[in-house]
């Protein structure tokens, strides 16, 4: 059964259409990297899945719930989804252990124990326990990142999805989110990630999905992707060569 | 300048009772800042009400408080203190009006009418301080807050303004500020705070001078002891490693 099933989504702003026709979906433990250039509306997509950005034709469900429904209850919907940004988005106001705690606590109903013991299960699992009373301010750059991945696990999502996770990140700080996010992936866990890091697809996609101008123009396996260069569209090979040369 | 300034004049009996001088000084000042204080907390409670408004997807309320600033913000307080002094009173249903107008001791009447009055012209102003506050934050806070499962009252709550209000602690202050020094226009409907106790002090003693330095001098200290109890506030609230606050 597909936990993320994406059918004939287009998006408008105002004239101009983000996205078109996107029909594309993620199994159950199944890992799909989004990739193509700038503006090709990859983020958009992926910010569709939880309702972030709306759209106008097309349907998504996500483990069987229909998100465009005026009637489904988002707020629930979402809390079941995880989701990493680009930039963190920590709530700085409040401490890593705060952080980790709140939406267990506001959304799911949990107790300060049982949130608590969560939040520093997965905090430890991102190596950050030491931290736990720190603020926001008070980490590097990937540091921040793994605690937001951290806060999105301690909701106990069905699926997780990454925003270009490691975009804003220092040089030296992108491995050790890319570690995290493998290590997840090993795990079992849905995951729908933006992201240039062909390594990481490499190592763990099971799909690749490249993107350009709104469209999905290549959805295949990972081998096909990287393994069946001549096979691929124009477009696709030209984005590859330019990020695959160095 | 050839004047005998003659401080002890503060001192002398007024002729009422036992009071001197400096007692009706006290009464203002303590009128003063029952006037604007409460005026303020209504201000505050109002102003974010409608600055969270401003910033709703919702058209109607975004609307309903950008009219609510505009009419406010462009009317000069002594006109809208007249409104609520003069006007309204008049407009009221039969019972309060007579309530509003006989039964309450006339202090108390003029003491509501300022207080709606600053209330509401100051609201205005907070509207927009809480509003760009809002504003100033990154759009993927709200985007992180919605993605964990709050829903839209628990963004504000939890995400939203605990944020905005701790950047716009300083415009704060000085709206903080302004409500005291606004106070003053009560004395134009007779109630007896600092500045009305001063010109009464001026014209019963001919001692103008050392009436207004008086007035001058607690007015700073009043307002300077504001401002050092805001900057504590802000020291209080302060985050590390945001805006500013140490790493």
């Amino acid at each position: 059964m597909s936990m993320i099933s994406i059918k004939n989504v287009s998006k408008w702003y105002g004239e101009f259409q983000v996205l078109t026709d996107c029909t594309t979906k993620v199994s159950k433990g199944e890992v799909v990297v989004v990739c193509g250039p700038s503006g090709s509306g990859k983020s958009t997509l992926i910010k569709t899945v939880n309702a972030l950005e709306p759209f106008q034709k097309g349907e998504i469900f996500v483990d069987g719930i229909s998100v465009g429904d005026a009637k489904t209850d988002l707020p629930k919907l979402r809390a079941r989804i995880g989701m990493v940004f680009q930039n963190f988005e920590l709530f700085p106001h409040l401490s890593i252990t705060e952080n980790l705690t709140i939406a267990q606590q506001r959304v799911l109903g949990r107790s300060l124990d049982e949130a608590m013991q969560k939040g520093m299960h997965y905090l430890d699992r991102v190596g950050l326990k030491a931290h736990a009373g720190k603020f926001p301010g008070q980490l590097s750059g990937g540091q921040q990142q793994r605690v937001a991945i951290a806060r999105a696990l301690a909701m106990d999502p069905i699926a997780m999805l990454f925003d270009e996770p490691t975009s804003a990140l220092d040089p030296e700080m992108v491995n050790e989110v890319l570690d995290v996010m493998v290590e997840l992936a090993q795990e079992g866990m849905t995951m729908m990630c933006v992201t240039h890091e062909m390594g990481f697809a490499r190592k763990v996609a099971n799909r690749v999905i490249f993107m350009d101008r709104g469209h999905i123009v290549e959805d295949c396996s990972k081998d096909e992707f990287f393994g069946n260069p001549d096979a691929r569209s124009e477009r696709a090979k030209q984005f590859l060569s330019k990020i695959l040369q160095h | 300048m050839n004047y005998n300034w003659d401080w002890n004049v503060f001192f002398k009996s007024t002729g009422i009772g036992s009071e001197i001088y400096l007692d009706w000084f006290i009464s203002g000042l303590g009128w003063t800042i029952a006037v604007a204080l409460v005026a303020w907390i209504v201000a505050l409670i109002i102003g974010s009400i409608l600055g969270v408004m401003r910033t709703l997807p919702n058209k109607a309320a975004a609307s309903f408080a950008a009219g609510y600033v505009e009419l406010f913000r462009n009317v000069p307080l002594l006109v809208q203190l007249f409104v609520w002094y003069f006007l309204v009173p008049d407009y009221l249903p039969e019972q309060t009006q007579i309530w509003f107008k006989q039964e309450l001791a006339p202090t108390t009447s003029a003491y509501i009418s300022v207080v709606v009055c600053l209330a509401l012209f100051t609201a205005a102003r907070v509207c927009e301080q809480v509003r760009t506050g809002i504003q100033a934050l990154p759009k993927g806070q709200s985007a992180a807050a919605l993605a964990v499962g709050f829903n839209q009252a628990q963004m504000y709550r939890h995400v939203l303004l605990p944020q905005a209000f701790r950047i716009i602690i300083p415009p704060l202050t000085s709206e903080f500020l302004n409500i005291f020094k606004n106070s003053s226009v009560a004395s134009l409907i007779g109630l007896m705070e600092l500045l009305a106790q001063t010109k009464q002090t001026a014209e019963f003693t001919a001692n103008m001078f050392e009436a207004f330095t008086l007035a001058t001098i607690i007015y700073f200290v009043l307002n300077m002891s504001l401002m050092g109890l805001m900057s504590w506030v802000e020291r209080k609230v302060r985050v590390p490693g945001m805006m500013g606050g140490a790493k």
